[in-house]
């Protein structure tokens, strides 16, 4: 699971990392990312590489693009910021996605 | 000089706020301080238009309408059915009427009021009743207020694209000011 | 050079001098001339500078934040119903920090339809974040221009300037001016640098959420940058007298036969011209009268006018627009700021009304008598 290194965001303020630009400009952009928005998944989706045909279905459905295809071809979820809500696992047409449930 | 002001009377499409703006830039040429102003009703050809120019040597404050005239110059005779050119006009100083008529039959008679067929002279040298540059021809020679030379460079430089136009209305307003000098 | 113009097109020179870069214009009565001039100018070569032309007000004002954004100084200029079409858009700019300048031609709001002069589009967007500056001539059109750029794009200041001129009263009036050398503008006024803009070698992230535990600091920045305006608006009015030989009061308020007058009239733009006209004909009686121009509305000098009116027995307030419901805003300020001076408020020249020299002549009589006899001088 590849981890992020966060950047500043107007949000730092308060905790003094970063001076608060006027205008509220951000200067290291792409801050978005240093979210993590997939820790509260309840399922967590996998893909069997073995089954998958690569018809990019599931790159295509979901919500917050949180699949990726690597130098090799590979579909890869990025659990960072996949939620579980499953609607890869759903639209597979040839079944290659399961789920399981998250260890919390 | 004191602070004079004029009122033009037209209609719209005829060149009233036209004349008013060449008089301040003529003004100008003569060394003064001018302002020229429009007071839009409906901005609609044919609807009485009045505007307005200052002249003064020294800087002009004051903006409201011109309420006295000492100079009204009357595009139009036909507007005097309408509307009263004479309004806080003092009878120190003078009307100008386009007009083959004489003040008294236009019912001026008690003012100080000079009538001028400038439309006759805009049709003999125009060619076309254009008779907003050439009225200035009468005032500059019925007041003295401005000069016919400053005249003549504040419509080189309105017109001057047009150099056609701008030579036949300076001939016009040098025709009119002429005839001015003979009328009583 | 000194020659004689309409105030509309002293703005537009004001802006080609400026060496203003992109123009998103849609125009409306009666500040229609200032783009027609900027065209003619750009058409002519005389002017190196893109004019868009917009679908609307809206997208003028959201084309300045593209426009600034890239780099570009830039300029647009409205009225009226147009301006309050921009209005969604203009707190965005001052709060994205973005120094647009903007023309307003000022004219009343719909309804009833009325295209003439009072000042209910621009102090409507009084707490937009919008440097305000009245002005009262073609002459200190050109200047005021030239100035709001060197105003808004200080670094202590970064805020977005409207210059506001009367509609018709003064946008349609000819008359003499003094036009400032190009050379000369281009030493006051240097080419424009942002700090952040669009660049794909280096992105950056413009306009982000401002969450509750940010907000208010970056609206207290944009409070003190406008405490830092009174500074540097009465620096560029010092600067500019400097070069150029023309100077509006101390920048902010401009006092004519204020030093030992005790009757004043304080207005903004033209009518203060009225009333300077009046008070000159009273003192030759012997009147102890004077005239106070507030040219800057937004900041709001409270220093510069304490001073000015400390000494007086009365003040009044002529206000082109009523708070409906409540009371003119200038005078609703002053009298919040000046509480030691009598002030009266009146509400005048709404929607094109003449203010005339006897109003003006009324007014003084109304503080002469210690009586306001009428609130609205109709």
């Amino acid at each position: 699971m590849a981890s992020v290194k966060r950047k500043e965001s107007v949000g730092d303020l308060k905790k003094g990392k970063v001076e608060l630009t006027r205008g509220a400009v951000i200067r290291k952009p792409g801050n978005t990312t240093d979210y993590h928005t997939g820790s509260w998944r309840v399922f967590r989706p996998i893909i069997d590489q073995a089954t998958c045909i690569k018809c990019s279905t599931c790159w295509r459905v979901c919500p917050d693009a949180a699949i990726f295809v690597d130098k090799d071809g590979k579909y890869i979820i990025n659990y960072d910021y996949c939620k579980g809500c499953l609607t890869c696992l759903k639209e597979c047409p040839v079944k290659a996605i399961s789920k399981e449930l998250e260890e919390k | 000089m004191a602070l004079k002001e004029v009122r033009f009377h037209g209609r719209g499409g005829q060149g009233a706020v036209t004349s008013s703006q060449v008089l301040a830039v003529a003004a100008f040429h003569d060394g003064k301080f001018t302002q020229a102003f429009p007071n839009f009703g409906v901005e609609r050809t044919g609807a009485p238009v009045e505007s307005y120019t200052r002249i003064d040597s020294v800087p002009i404050d004051v903006r409201q309408h011109v309420y006295n005239p000492d100079y009204v110059i009357v595009l139009d005779p036909s507007l005097m059915a309408n509307i009263d050119v004479t309004k806080g006009f003092e009878k120190k100083g003078l009307i100008i009427v386009n007009s083959n008529k004489t003040p008294k039959e236009l019912g001026l008679g008690a003012f100080n009021a000079k009538c001028i067929d400038i439309t006759k002279i805009a049709l003999d040298v125009i060619g076309k009743p254009f008779v907003n540059i050439a009225a200035l021809g009468a005032f500059a020679s019925l007041s003295g207020e401005v000069s016919l030379k400053a005249l003549d460079k504040a419509i080189d430089e309105r017109f001057s694209e047009k150099g056609k136009i701008a030579g036949l209305n300076k001939e016009a307003c040098k025709v009119v000011f002429n005839k001015c000098k003979e009328v009583k | 050079m000194k020659t004689v113009i309409e105030a509309s097109e002293a703005v537009a020179l004001g802006v080609k001098l400026s060496r203003v870069k992109v123009c998103p214009m849609y125009p409306i009565t009666p500040s229609t001339h200032i783009p027609e001039r900027i065209s003619d100018y750009i058409f002519d070569g005389e002017m190196d500078a893109q004019m868009i032309h917009v679908e609307s007000e809206h997208s003028a004002a959201s084309a300045l934040i593209g426009a600034i954004l890239a780099g570009s100084r830039s300029f647009t200029a409205t009225s009226s119903n147009g301006f309050e079409l921009m209005y969604e858009i203009l707190p965005i700019l001052s709060g994205m920090r973005l120094p647009a300048v903007m023309a307003v031609a000022n004219r009343t709001v719909a309804a009833p339809i009325n295209i003439w002069n009072d000042h209910s589009d621009s102090m409507s967007a009084r707490d937009q974040g919008w440097i305000q500056l009245y002005v009262e001539s073609s002459q200190e059109c050109v200047d005021t221009i030239i100035q709001c750029y060197k105003i808004a794009e200080d670094k202590k200041v970064l805020l977005p300037t409207m210059m506001c001129l009367d509609g018709f009263s003064l946008s349609h009036v000819y008359e003499n001016v003094d036009l400032p050398g190009q050379k000369k503008v281009d030493a006051f006024l240097p080419s424009f640098k942002i700090e952040d803009k669009l660049d794909v070698k280096n992105p950056k992230t413009f306009g982000p959420i401002g969450f509750p535990d940010t907000f208010m600091e970056l609206k207290k920045q944009q409070q003190d940058s406008m405490s830092n305006a009174l500074e540097v608006i009465k620096k560029a009015n010092k600067d500019y007298a400097k070069e150029f030989g023309k100077s509006y009061g101390d920048g902010l308020i401009e006092l004519f036969e204020m030093d030992d007058a005790e009757y004043a009239i304080l207005a903004l733009g033209t009518i203060c011209g009225t009333a300077k006209a009046k008070a000159r004909e009273l003192r030759s009686k012997g009147k102890k009268v004077g005239v106070i121009r507030l040219r800057s509305f937004r900041p709001f000098p409270v220093e510069s006018l304490k001073k000015a009116t400390k000494n007086l027995k009365g003040l009044a307030v002529l206000d082109r627009h009523i708070s409906l419901g409540a009371k003119g805003p200038v005078f609703t300020e002053i009298n919040s700021d000046i509480s030691e001076t009598n002030v009266f408020g009146y509400i005048a020249g709404l929607g094109g009304r003449d203010v005339t020299l006897e109003h003006i002549e009324s007014v003084f009589k109304d503080l002469e008598t210690g009586k306001q006899s009428k609130e609205w001088l109709l």
